[in-house]
């Protein structure tokens, strides 16, 4: 009798501490496990974006104390901030990770993507680029760190979504994805994208990195910048953004919420020095992680649901 | 049932909209959203111009779900989108479900994570033959609990009558598919009656409104008072060579289990079977997510136990209760539901995947397929096609444990996938 009053007891005092970030992070920990089971070469992508650090935050628990069965795969569009490649550099060192660096420039440079303009905005090209590297490889399977809230199209993709040997995302014929059992099953040549923080918010990402003291480039915190306003949006003035004659140029305290190609990413104006700044922040705003940072998404209705098809991550 | 993504903590729920073409599902989704400020600026202009480019006098709802353009073409729901918000009370995963025939199996995706399923019901047309399929396979797929939202009540004058008959029919439907507690209310999503305020049209309605409801629905099924179930993911093999930098471990050779506690608790000195092969190992010890040892593990938590001997253990070989074991056997007979186009060919083998376990079946009878219309049961079927649904004989290569769905929907539950094409042609619950 005591016996069975002394185990309610634990899992009472368990439960009470069981929070959603815990079951967040045990449905990813469980979608990573079956890509290292169930798949012969996974890549990790990693750019040394805020996802993706959680990705590989949770890809380390994961294995832990085994090293990553998997390599990390950069997709780079050569137009970074320096911050984020120190970052991706110290990260991969002080874990000793296997990292493949793939860049958009050296398609560029092997004819294998063609720009309309110099300096024009990379994010779509790095579909060539990763294409390419899934080839070279044969990585079966890639581990990226989208999330569903982030735009409408991502929002209807499967956690394991099945592209054919053209990289090609079809979301009117998506398999079936039913209860926590799945289908990673390909062909060679095929290719499976899993996404294991599929369900996690913008909000939840951030209370995840306080929680688990995730570092991550300086850029995510604020800073000063010079800036121009163009369509509500904080557009860097960088050397490959340079201002324009007649621009406004103004010294701002901003940050980034996401971390992409630098052409296209805008910072918001933010003083949030540390993380519970930003999650104040966060639960405060008005705009989406994307509507207020990504001048490519706004280009047409679906600019996602296009690149995807097209073989995006 | 939230067997599926784990997520199974009382501040969330996990819910799905169901019911037939054009009854609402995702202009609901997009009027509670909406009237609860869960729209962000952004999201608003984007829907406010489309709407404008489709020619549309008002804003149209259900354009914040139907992000594909295909379905924004068509005004059709074509996949399940999955929506994230929070009102003061909890958190809120909703997916927004297609209402088509055609694709009733991106539905059946969508009700198989969630704790609840709202079926709407178009008021002016009352219980539509999609209607019954989706509760049928809402209900065949784990979700406990529903709640009918008879929608468009503005189209019939509000009528308490009309809700009223159409209750009484979406009762008397629940309970013949084998719901007990069953709820409704009326609701016009269009116009926003009831969904997050009452509204003054709708005065003879005493319940809670859409939202309210929902705010205290139970986010079901607690699986620690199950038996203990373990499912190896992968076998750690741990060496000189493969340790993780400054992890505190020595590089002694050590194997551990990494996997998901199904269902049921474990803690560390209990003694568990290992099923294939009936052996019996204590738990030396366990280590969570946390990177720490701990002295238990809850159901739906992702760990690695460690064993205090040495046994053939792989890939979804099963850790269990040893007063509780497992069936085992390699015939069973289960309820199926048919996804693909392509038909049942009884000839042929499939790859069951149970859990992490994965292995080769024949279908060795089809017993008798539903009519979710009717629920008439008939016999002597060659095959099955998109859509049907019914009880098959299943024999695998390998013995399977198992349960029975009903008692574990975890250990009970698999799909089936087409070897040459790599679909997933089905889903089954073991009877």
């Amino acid at each position: 009798m005591s016996a069975v009053i002394e185990k309610i007891e634990i899992y009472e005092k368990n439960k009470t501490t069981w929070t959603h970030l815990d079951a967040l992070e045990s449905e990813a920990i469980h979608i990573l496990r079956e890509v290292a089971a169930e798949c012969n070469n996974p890549a990790l992508l990693f750019s040394g974006g805020k996802d993706s650090a959680v990705v590989l935050h949770l890809a380390l628990k994961a294995f832990f104390p085994e090293t990553l069965p998997l390599t990390l795969l950069h997709i780079d569009t050569e137009h970074n901030y320096q911050e984020v490649l120190d970052f991706r550099d110290r990260v991969v060192k002080r874990n000793n990770l296997k990292l493949v660096v793939r860049s958009v420039g050296e398609s560029i440079r092997q004819g294998r993507v063609r720009l309309r303009y110099e300096d024009e905005p990379r994010n779509k090209y790095q579909t060539t680029t990763l294409l390419d590297a899934i080839r070279e490889h044969n990585f079966d399977v890639c581990i990226g760190g989208a999330r569903r809230d982030e735009e409408k199209a991502r929002a209807k993709e499967r956690i394991f979504s099945f592209r054919d040997e053209f990289g090609q995302w079809d979301p009117k014929n998506q398999r079936p994805e039913i209860w926590n059992i799945y289908n990673t099953r390909v062909a060679d040549g095929e290719n499976i994208r899993a996404f294991p923080i599929s369900n996690w918010t913008e909000l939840d990402v951030w209370e995840y990195i306080q929680r688990e003291e995730i570092e991550l480039p300086e850029i995510y915190f604020t800073h000063q910048r010079d800036v121009v306003i163009k369509n509500n949006l904080l557009v860097p003035v960088t050397t490959l953004t340079p201002a324009k004659e007649g621009d406004d140029i103004r010294r701002m305290s901003v940050r980034f919420r996401t971390v992409g190609d630098i052409t296209c990413t805008a910072p918001v104006a933010s003083t949030a020095a540390t993380i519970e700044a930003i999650l104040l922040e966060t639960a405060q705003t008005q705009v989406t992680e994307r509507g207020a940072t990504r001048l490519d998404d706004q280009t047409s209705e679906a600019a996602m649901e296009l690149r995807k098809k097209e073989g995006y991550f | 049932m939230s067997m599926n993504n784990s997520i199974n903590v009382s501040g969330l729920l996990r819910f799905i909209t169901a019911g037939s073409v054009d009854d609402g599902k995702s202009t609901l989704i997009g009027r509670m959203l909406y009237d609860s400020k869960n729209l962000q600026v952004d999201q608003l202009t984007a829907v406010e111009a489309s709407s404008k480019k489709r020619g549309m006098k008002e804003v149209d709802l259900s354009l914040i779900t139907d992000g594909l353009l295909a379905e924004r073409e068509q005004g059709i729901t074509i996949d399940v989108a999955y929506r994230y918000f929070a009102t003061p009370a909890r958190k809120f995963i909703v997916g927004d479900s297609p209402g088509h025939l055609q694709y009733t199996r991106n539905m059946v995706t969508a009700a198989s994570s969630a704790d609840l399923a709202i079926v709407l019901i178009d008021a002016e047309s009352g219980v539509k033959p999609q209607t019954r399929r989706h509760l049928y396979l809402v209900h065949w797929v784990g979700v406990s609990h529903v709640l009918f939202a008879v929608n468009k009540m503005d189209k019939v004058g509000f009528s308490e009558d009309v809700y009223q008959k159409i209750e009484r029919e979406c009762v008397e439907l629940a309970q013949s598919i084998g719901y007990s507690k069953i709820h409704s209310m009326p609701v016009s999503a269009l116009d926003g009656d009831n969904i997050t305020s009452r509204g003054d049209r709708l005065s003879w309605y005493e319940g809670p409104t859409l939202l309210e409801y929902l705010e205290q629905a139970p986010t079901v099924q607690d699986f620690s008072h199950l038996p203990f179930r373990f499912s190896v993911q992968r076998v750690m093999r741990l060496n000189r060579q493969n340790i993780q930098v400054n992890s505190g471990f020595d590089g002694a050779d050590l194997r551990g289990y990494q996997g998901l506690v199904v269902s049921g608790e474990v803690s560390v000195g209990d003694e568990v079977v290992i099923s294939p092969g009936g052996h019996r190992a204590k738990i030396k010890s366990i280590l969570g997510a946390s990177r720490r040892f701990i002295d238990s593990a809850l159901p739906q938590e992702s760990v690695t136990l460690f064993l205090d001997q040495d046994y053939d253990v792989s890939r979804g070989t099963l850790f269990t209760d040893v007063n509780n074991p497992m069936l085992s056997s390699n015939e069973f007979n289960a309820e199926l539901c048919w996804f693909d186009e392509a038909p049942l060919d009884l000839s042929r083998t499939y790859l069951m995947k149970q859990m992490s376990k994965a292995t080769r079946v024949r279908l060795e009878a089809i017993n008798e397929l539903v009519n979710v219309e009717t629920l008439e049961r008939t016999a002597n079927h060659l095959s099955m096609c998109m859509n049907d649904i019914g009880q098959v004989s299943l024999k695998t290569q390998t013995a399977l444990s198992f349960d029975s769905f009903k008692s574990n929907q975890g250990t009970g539950a698999f799909i089936l996938i087409d070897e040459v094409s790599n679909r997933t042609v089905a889903a089954g619950t073991i009877q």
